[in-house]
């Protein structure tokens, strides 16, 4: 693996200051920086051999079409999908999710029918579904969590039944960082026929993510949580299931034959990209998956964990500080709140010394609700960031501690 | 005092410290001065909510002032609150509906008023406008 010094040098915001102070980023549960490959690779799709895809005869389009499709067979190999054509672009997990939530729901789901989310979902995996819900009379039923923000997974096998159409669950916790037990959770559907989505958007960044391993049968990621370009995500889906569902969106791309009487659509996977796609940032998107892949996911996974337990062992001796997700099986995110001080407060000091967290209820307030809290200050680690860094956020909190105490 | 001339003594207040964490410190002194809103006006009727602090604002009209009192649950937010009620508190409804706040800009913290970082501070000021604007319409129909 290389040094942290060269991983740093290959993102050059990294090396930026705020306020006069270097920048601590513990915001990439948000939004992940971009290496110099990535910012390379969509600047050159502008400066070179921009044409829109799949429509022209010409040489640019030629050069942006093949780019796009090799695009897509990277991230068909990266997660291992048998086929490139099970490979959805979309504008991101949000957008995968609702694209999953109409078709599926379209073709499948009728009144009286029940969808399985998890309390620990992302407000992205359960406003669609509620959507859903209300369109077709149906109802969603909710895995519930212990006080460790781990699901409950007795409960879960309690929920299946014979009404339930699809199981959507996170892989990972946004706001907790909670790894969730999905190959459990989907072997238990399967043996009832019922499939799974799994919103990868904070796992797909941290370790491999195999789907013919992990057998789920939608998965969903955003590029730019996985150091790629914002406005572009994947949703991948079995290849007997994508050919069952009806289109999402009509236009252009999407169709074989169109008469004023009927349309007839195209064949995987084009059937659900209508108008252009983004083709820079599944571009750029691919350049990201070189360079993870360059880096090692192994690797990633291996000095994440230190890093995560260098700043649970730190923070965890902070007088007054209380960490929200205590599983044993996390990934490198730490939700906290300092007793008696507002995590907005926190977050506006920590700002003012470099240092980038989340603060809020993440988009996921049923979670902050189960534990009673307004929300949390959220610090979430990747490998480009040192326990040097995690020391400045200690020194930072016990500023704020002073400042508010 | 002139609403302008309290807007330039907080810009001059301010303008005494480089440093963020001093001007913060002055913003948690200046909240800990503003006369706490009575508990039972803490409900949903008074709550504007943001997904980053929450902040209570009530109005009492005596027929010719407005006068409001206020809190947030984060300190630093109730600091702004607290100056936002010196600069608009005690004025006609016809006042606060002209006047031009331009002392957030220049103490450095418009960006605790951006529409996307949902402090309930922006909807404040947009609420204590409405108020306003309803007191001053109730007055012309007397």
């Amino acid at each position: 693996m290389k040094d942290i010094a060269e991983i740093r040098s290959d993102f050059p915001i990294l090396e930026r200051m705020v306020y006069g102070k270097p920048l601590v980023y513990f915001d990439n549960g948000a939004t992940t920086q971009k290496p110099q490959s990535v910012i390379d690779s969509v600047n050159d799709v502008l400066t070179s051999y921009n044409g829109n895809i799949h429509r022209g005869v010409h040489y640019l389009s030629d050069m942006s079409s093949e780019a796009f499709e090799n695009a897509r067979q990277k991230v068909a190999s990266f997660i291992n999908a048998e086929k490139k054509e099970e490979i959805i672009f979309t504008s991101g997990t949000t957008g995968s999710i609702n694209t999953l939530a109409f078709s599926f729901g379209e073709r499948y789901v009728k009144s009286g029918d029940e969808i399985i989310i998890s309390y620990l979902e992302h407000h992205a995996n359960i406003v669609p579904w509620q959507m859903l819900c209300e369109r077709k009379g149906a109802l969603l039923k909710v895995i519930p969590i212990n006080e460790n923000g781990g699901i409950i997974i007795e409960e879960y096998y309690k929920l299946l039944s014979s009404r339930t159409k699809l199981v959507s669950v996170t892989q990972v916790s946004n706001a907790l960082g909670t790894i969730l037990p999905v190959a459990e959770i989907i072997k238990a559907a399967h043996q009832m026929n019922i499939p799974v989505m799994v919103d990868g958007a904070q796992g797909i960044q941290h370790g491999v993510v195999d789907v013919e391993t992990m057998d789920c049968d939608f998965y969903a990621f955003s590029g730019h949580k996985v150091y790629g370009p914002t406005g572009i995500g994947i949703l991948y889906g079995k290849g007997k299931w994508l050919s069952e569902l009806p289109p999402y969106q009509g236009g252009g791309d999407m169709v074989d034959k169109v008469t004023f009487e009927k349309t007839t659509y195209n064949q995987l996977p084009f059937k659900f990209e209508a108008g252009t796609m983004n083709y820079p940032g599944a571009i750029g998107l691919a350049a990201a998956l070189d360079y993870v892949t360059g880096i090692g996911r192994e690797n990633i996974s291996v000095r994440e964990k230190e890093l995560l337990q260098y700043a649970t062992e730190k923070l965890t001796a902070i007088d007054g500080l209380r960490i929200y997700g205590t599983s044993a099986n996390k990934i490198s995110t730490i939700s906290f709140l300092l007793r008696g001080i507002h995590q907005y407060d926190t977050g506006m000091v920590l700002d003012k010394m470099g240092i980038a967290v989340r603060t809020g209820t993440h988009c996921a307030q049923p979670v902050m609700d189960y534990f009673g809290i307004d929300g949390s200050v959220r610090a979430s680690f990747c490998f480009y960031n040192t326990t040097e860094e995690i020391d400045s956020l200690v020194i930072g909190i016990e500023k704020v501690k002073s400042m508010f105490a | 005092m002139t609403i302008s001339e309290i807007q330039d003594n907080i810009i001059d207040e301010f303008s005494l410290f480089d440093d963020w964490m001093d001007k913060y410190n002055l913003l948690i002194d200046m909240g800990k001065d503003v006369p706490p809103i009575d508990p039972k006006y803490k409900i949903k009727d008074f709550l504007i909510e943001g997904c980053q602090s929450k902040v209570w604002l009530r109005p009492d009209f005596d027929g010719c002032l407005i006068t409001f009192t206020a809190d947030s649950d984060a300190i630093i937010t109730r600091g702004i609150v607290s100056l936002l009620i010196k600069v608009l508190s005690g004025r006609t409804p016809g006042e606060i509906i002209s006047t031009e706040l331009y002392f957030i800009d220049r103490i450095g913290l418009r960006q605790n008023l951006s529409p996307t970082r949902s402090n309930g501070l922006l909807s404040m000021v947009r609420q204590m406008k409405l108020y306003a604007m309803a007191y001053d319409a109730k007055q012309k129909q007397n």
